[in-house]
């Protein structure tokens, strides 16, 4: 700054700008101290055994564990720069936790790497380092009683000075009031030197000493929110108010590796969500990039499928009103006791034979389509056709709980009234979660469908889905049956039995898709750009 | 709240001793808020023109840079159609020891050397990347008939 405001400096020896003061460093200390873990600790369980070709491994993390990584990697590269950890932080930050890229470039020339992260030159380095030691405190050229502070305009006694390594000197009250807005405003816990263009960084000492507590906690947030950003292995739960992070040990979120996986991960407080896309639900088998396709197409077109999210529609046979009140899409009209498919509204005699075709779209109406404007009604009706199966396993999985929710009470009830065990009328809550997941999976097939080339391959893909559909209504409707103590015994094994079904129709149909990425054999009919 | 002894001191430099070409006046009832002219540098397309702006000081201001907008109409890539200035130090690389007279200094700098890769207007941009004396002849023509003194 080359302005008359700068007069008088003044720096107070306790402020010093030094990073190997122990005191000072305590915070990480405590977390460092505690107890030496191996890193293989943190993998995952799940690493015991092999993932299923359509799963990623995955740990979830509380808050300290991640912390303790984080520390585990600051203590390995202080260790072999022979640093404190304060600047291996700021070097790991700054190549945004590429260990093996900041070895390679500190090795060829520290002095060089120290600068560019906002560091002032270390005294004492290893023999690689050839640095000239230079003091870590500059003191301001003139030293009187007071000093006028160049961002406030005021005139304060000489203590309240406070000077980086690279001389610029300003009043305690305004470094941090900067150094808070930094952090609250902003959101950045990379704060610098507050003279413009000058990149020396901030110790995290001054921090400690400047902030208030709630201000220096969201540093520390702020801290570990650098780490998971730069890390392609690690996500925290986009689940509002969760604090749990995922890591993904030998899974990157590359494009190319999202082109061929959804790594549908769980928090450990029970929260589904992409490890990819961040999407808040298990969106297998279909891809990232496809589903971002996919549901902005809804988004664009909601309100033409409005109507079809609707609970109530009309019998085909004697137009009465008829709500859906189950995830079970085999009803029957109260008034004519005419039995039809809620999707399709055909008849349900012909879902369950062999012939069912309830999931297939016939492409014939638009090859036919000769003008512009049956062509474009055609592919409404094609994209209605995906849409509405897509919209009513997302409605019905919805149904399947709340009418479950109705039956648990229910089932409590029986099971003081009968020889039966609380494990044992866990069935129908296991069956539910089970018919949940299942939906959810056929909810994304017919989003894939959509978007997928006619080949033999989706023939394939349509059978499979067509099983798993079917198998699911079944369950659906065994869980709509009446519950008697009578026939509980009965029911219990006919549902568990569907509900083991259900699951391997699921499996197939995952590892069917899954093991097609792998081959590239899915042709989409758009050009999927990368994720 | 009164106001900081540093604008107090900003507004009377600005006054006792004004940048060349630059004028910043705060208004009687808002002392926050600066009726600023800027001259077109020479040698440049907005060279004899005098540009209105306004500029303000938010409340948090020197921890946060002042607001600067054009209220002449201009034809430059980093200034659209409202008046506003792309330029790092009124964003990100603000700085608490930058002041109002830097700021004033940096947005006259800008008309000097507009940077059509780092656009604000896009399609002006795009003119004055594809067809510079074309681009130039327009910015010259708007100068002489919103910017004429
Ligand atoms: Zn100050
Ligand atoms: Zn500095
Ligand atoms: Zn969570
Ligand atoms: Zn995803």
């Amino acid at each position: 700054m080359s302005d008359d405001a700068i007069s008088d400096y003044y720096s107070d020896e306790e402020m010093e700008y030094n990073y190997s003061d122990p005191e000072q460093d305590g915070d990480d200390a405590d977390l460092e101290n505690e107890e030496e873990e191996d890193y293989a600790q943190f993998t995952p369980a799940v690493l015991g055994k092999r993932p299923l070709p359509w799963e990623v491994e995955y740990e979830s993390l509380e808050p300290d564990k991640l912390r303790e990584i984080v520390n585990k990697d600051v203590e390995h590269v202080a260790g072999i720069f022979g640093v404190e950890p304060e600047i291996a932080r700021a070097l790991l930050r700054h190549y945004k936790w590429n260990k093996e890229r900041l070895i390679e470039q500190y090795m060829d020339g520290p002095e060089r790497v120290l600068a560019a992260a906002g560091l002032p030159a270390q005294s004492g380095l290893p023999s690689f380092s050839n640095s000239r030691s230079l003091a870590a405190t500059k003191k301001p050229a003139t030293k009187s009683k007071s000093f006028s502070c160049p961002i406030c305009a005021s005139t304060q006694p000489g203590e309240s000075a406070m000077a980086l390594p690279c001389g610029h000197t300003f009043c305690s009250e305004c470094w941090e009031m900067y150094i808070t807005s930094k952090i609250k405003d902003e959101g950045e816990c990379d704060v610098r030197c507050m003279e413009e263009g000058c990149a020396i960084r901030i110790p995290t000492a001054w921090m400690k000493k400047l902030l208030d507590s709630h201000t220096y906690a969201r540093y520390q947030e702020l801290l570990l929110a650098a780490y998971v950003a730069d890390n392609r292995n690690f996500e925290f739960c986009p689940f509002p108010s969760c604090d749990l992070t995922v890591m993904t040990p030998n899974f990157s979120p590359t494009p190319s590796a999202l082109s061929t996986t959804v790594p549908t991960v769980h928090c450990g407080h029970g929260h589904t969500f992409c490890f990819g896309c961040g999407e808040q639900q298990d969106h297998r088998p279909l891809i990232c990039a496809v589903v971002k396709m996919w549901l902005r197409k809804c988004a664009d077109d909601s309100e033409t499928a409005n109507w079809i999210k609707s609970n109530t529609k009309e019998c085909p046979k004697c137009v009465s009103t008829i709500e859906k009140n189950g995830g079970c899409n085999h009803m029957t009209c109260k008034k004519c006791k005419h039995e039809f498919c809620w999707v399709c509204m055909g008849p349900w005699t012909e879902h369950g034979t062999a012939w069912y075709n309830c999931n297939r779209y016939d492409e014939k109406a638009g090859v036919d389509a000769r003008d512009a404007q049956s062509r474009s009604r055609a592919s409404l009706e094609r994209y209605l056709h995906y849409y509405n199966r897509y919209a009513n396993h997302e409605q019905s999985a919805r149904l399947d709980r709340e009418l479950y929710a109705k039956t648990e009470k229910k089932m409590e009830e029986m099971q003081i009234a009968s020889e039966l065990t609380w494990i044992e009328v866990q069935f129908a809550k296991r069956a539910v979660d089970e018919l949940v997941r299942c939906r959810t999976t056929l909810k994304w097939t017919y989003a894939m469908a959509f978007y997928l080339e006619k080949n033999n391959e989706t023939i394939m893909f349509e059978d499979n889905q067509r099983d798993l559909e079917r198998a699911v209504e079944e369950l659906s409707e065994l869980l709509e049956s009446p519950i008697e103590p009578m026939t509980i015994t009965e029911l219990r094994s006919k549902m568990t039995n569907l509900t083991v079904y259900v699951q391997k129709r699921n499996e197939i149909m995952l590892n069917d898709t899954a093991q097609k990425y792998q081959d590239g054999a899915w042709i989409w009919n758009v050009s999927v750009p990368d994720f | 709240m009164s106001l900081p002894k540093r604008i107090l001191k900003e507004t009377e430099r600005l006054r006792n001793d004004p940048a060349p070409g630059i004028t910043a006046v705060p208004h009687e009832d808002n002392v926050r808020y600066f009726d600023v002219t800027v001259e077109g540098p020479d040698g440049s397309p907005f060279a004899g023109g005098n540009f209105h702006l306004e500029l303000f000081l938010p409340e948090e201001y020197p921890m946060a840079p002042p607001k600067v907008r054009f209220l002449t109409k201009i034809y430059h890539p980093n200034i659209d159609k409202l008046g506003r200035i792309c330029l790092d130090i009124l964003k990100d690389k603000w700085s608490p020891a930058l002041q109002i007279r830097t700021v004033l200094l940096s947005v006259q700098a800008l008309l000097s050397s507009p940077n059509p890769d780092d656009p604000l207007a896009t399609d002006v941009a795009k003119h004055y990347k594809e067809d510079l004396p074309g681009a130039q002849a327009i910015s010259k023509e708007w100068t002489e008939k919103f910017a004429a003194k």
